[in-house]
């Protein structure tokens, strides 16, 4: 009976799990075009993602709608990866260093975006907000609209991210992520093509911040803390679950990124998952640093192993 | 010491393909590990020339291609392509010009990217990149008939990943991709060192192809002298970050390799001390 209750605990949080997948699959897909595209470890995420909630809060909370304000918590991220791809390109600063650096200067801008508050509360009674979490477990239809709705927009957004992938500025950015050498030999202006990227990227970040802004009742300045970590956890289940099925395919590109979000939505379900088995939610970023770290080592330890048996074979064969 | 061959190879041009004027580039300049790379690097070439570069390691006969492809600013110098002054230009800006091989072959293409994308990014060299499709079909057709016309087997492979390629096979893409839109000057930077002798002939089969077809205007380095010798209608050799000996037409037809060390030796006033040099023979 106890048991039962417990189940049925861990059954009502699932859909929580998926809504909040849902909405930082978006984030984790900003994360890939870094990561995994271009090649840049991006760390701006942690602030660009606070960044887009604070914009998105503070707009409806002036009256604009809803919806118009996630363009703005767009075009906040944007600002954000622009000024990391500036001081990056421009400047010289190691990549790493420069998302750092916007990173924590971001925290003091969004801050200020809130008014000098460390959090600002949007209620759903007010406002007819995007997404809330009253919505999850409504019942009758609004449920089932809010989730409708939120799975259309993220396949809208990954249709739209594997259009402009497959366009000429898009192959642009695949190839400066792949060989620099080789984009800049054939006339890519391959600065100009990260801070692009960079932009794009926190873009999704931002608007992802501006709709789980919307989706908690609130903007908060410790939003966006681990966030990255969150990010590189969804890519990488993603990569490890789904990386065979999605190779070979047609429109492979695709699977891959819609096997982010899903990343994205297990992610979540086993952070459901911890706080069912009633362990402390804060070990949960170490949990998934040491998740993270091992999948990441995979493929040098899987290198170091691997040469060291063809340089067995190159004796053998001598 | 240096000659010039502009009134024998071509009768009617106008201006030559390839002027470079006294550049200079030194690395590190003002620590201890200054080193001059290039020491007054003059050279003209003229439309259709195909020049092969020999000198020992530290010659400068790669810093004189990366000088022309701007991979980094000269010290001092000019450099002009088809009577466009382009030594002020960044290495993007000059790669309509150019048609680039490398001596490493991961260099030349992108490995996570399928033949035909690396091959579309090759054909939009110098044309503003927009929100088009990346590769079209009509585009795809043709990379079909120009890969069957190699003979690797690549024509039927047109959506492999690059990286899953042979050093030879990706060599000759990136030859495919340096020509596919006609650039002023090819430039080969040992782009057969890397390779096993046999493809590495066929490589350079391939390259001497493409020039000819293409009527393309060419620098090559290569270790190898029986390469500089039989390839190209002028070859020079470099030393020290300079030209020291400039030949072409009958005169370099009539070559040997004994020739060029006997040249080498006296133009530099030593022995000519590189292994790598002396074992391509």
């Amino acid at each position: 009976m106890l048991l039962a209750i417990r189940i049925e605990a861990l059954i009502n949080a699932l859909p929580g799990s998926v809504a909040q997948g849902l909405i930082w699959g978006i984030m984790a897909l900003g994360v890939y075009i870094t990561f995994r595209l271009l090649d840049f470890a991006d760390l701006t995420v942690d602030g660009s993602i606070a960044t887009g909630g604070a914009v998105a809060v503070m707009l409806i909370k002036n009256g604009m709608s809803p919806w118009l304000a996630l363009v703005f918590a767009f075009c906040a991220g944007m600002l954000a990866g622009l000024v990391t791809g500036l001081l990056h390109t421009l400047l010289g600063i190691p990549g790493i260093l420069a998302s750092i650096l916007t990173q924590i200067s971001l925290y003091s801008i969004n801050y200020n975006i809130m008014d000098k508050a460390s959090n600002q509360a949007v209620s759903v009674d007010k406002y007819s907000l995007v997404a809330s979490l009253r919505y999850v477990n409504a019942q009758g239809s609004s449920r089932a609209i809010f989730f409708a709705g939120l799975f259309a927009g993220v396949i809208v957004i990954i249709a739209a991210t594997y259009w402009f992938f497959g366009t000429e500025i898009g192959q642009s950015i695949r190839a400066t992520g792949c060989n620099e050498a080789m984009a800049r030999a054939q006339g890519i202006n391959t600065s100009f093509i990260k801070v692009l990227a960079l932009m794009i990227s926190n873009g999704f970040v931002g608007l992802c911040g501006g709709i789980y802004a919307q989706y908690q009742g609130a903007s908060d300045i410790n939003m966006g803390r681990g966030a990255i970590v969150v990010g590189l956890a969804a890519v990488i289940i993603g990569e490890v679950l789904f990386g065979k099925f999605c190779a070979k395919r047609k429109l492979a590109f695709g699977f891959t990124l819609f096997s982010v979000v899903i990343g994205a939505i297990l992610y979540w379900a086993v952070y459901a998952i911890v706080i069912w088995l009633k362990m402390p939610s804060e070990d949960m970023k170490l949990f998934s640093a040491i998740i993270v770290a091992i999948f990441l080592s995979i493929p040098y330890l899987k290198g170091k192993y691997g040469r060291k048996g063809v340089k067995k074979n190159d004796k053998a064969v001598q | 010491m240096t000659k010039q061959f502009s009134e024998e190879t071509t009768g009617e041009n106008t201006g030559y393909m390839l002027e470079i004027q006294n550049v200079h580039k030194i690395f590190n300049k003002g620590t201890i590990n200054e080193k001059v790379a290039l020491n007054g690097v003059n050279l003209k070439l003229n439309k259709g020339d195909f020049v092969t570069i020999i000198g020992g390691n530290g010659a400068g006969k790669s810093t004189t291609l990366n000088a022309i492809a701007g991979v980094w600013p000269v010290n001092e110098g000019k450099i002009i392509i088809a009577g466009k002054d382009i030594t002020k230009l960044s290495e993007h800006k000059r790669a309509p010009y150019l048609g680039r091989v490398f001596q490493d072959p991961m260099t030349g293409t992108a490995a996570t990217m399928s033949i035909d994308e690396n091959l579309a990014i090759a054909a939009r060299r110098g044309k503003t990149r927009g929100l088009k499709w990346g590769v079209t079909k009509e585009e795809r057709e043709r990379y079909k008939a120009m890969l069957a016309e190699l003979n690797l087997g690549l024509e039927e492979r047109l959506t492999s990943k690059v990286g899953l390629l042979s050093g030879g096979q990706r060599q000759a893409i990136t030859l495919l991709m340096a020509s596919l839109k006609k650039p002023e000057l090819l430039l080969l930077d040992e782009h057969t060192a890397a390779l096993d002798p046999k493809t590495a002939a066929k490589v350079l089969e391939l390259s001497d192809r493409i020039i000819e077809e293409n009527g393309l205007t060419a620098m090559m380095v290569t270790h190898n002298m029986k390469d500089a010798i039989t390839h190209g209608n002028r070859l020079i050799m470099m030393h020290e970050g300079r030209i020291i000996y400039d030949v072409a037409g009958e005169e370099k037809k009539n070559l040997q390799v004994s020739d060029l060390l006997k040249k080498f030796e006296e133009a530099s006033g030593g022995h000519f001390a590189n292994d790598r040099m002396m074992l391509a023979n």
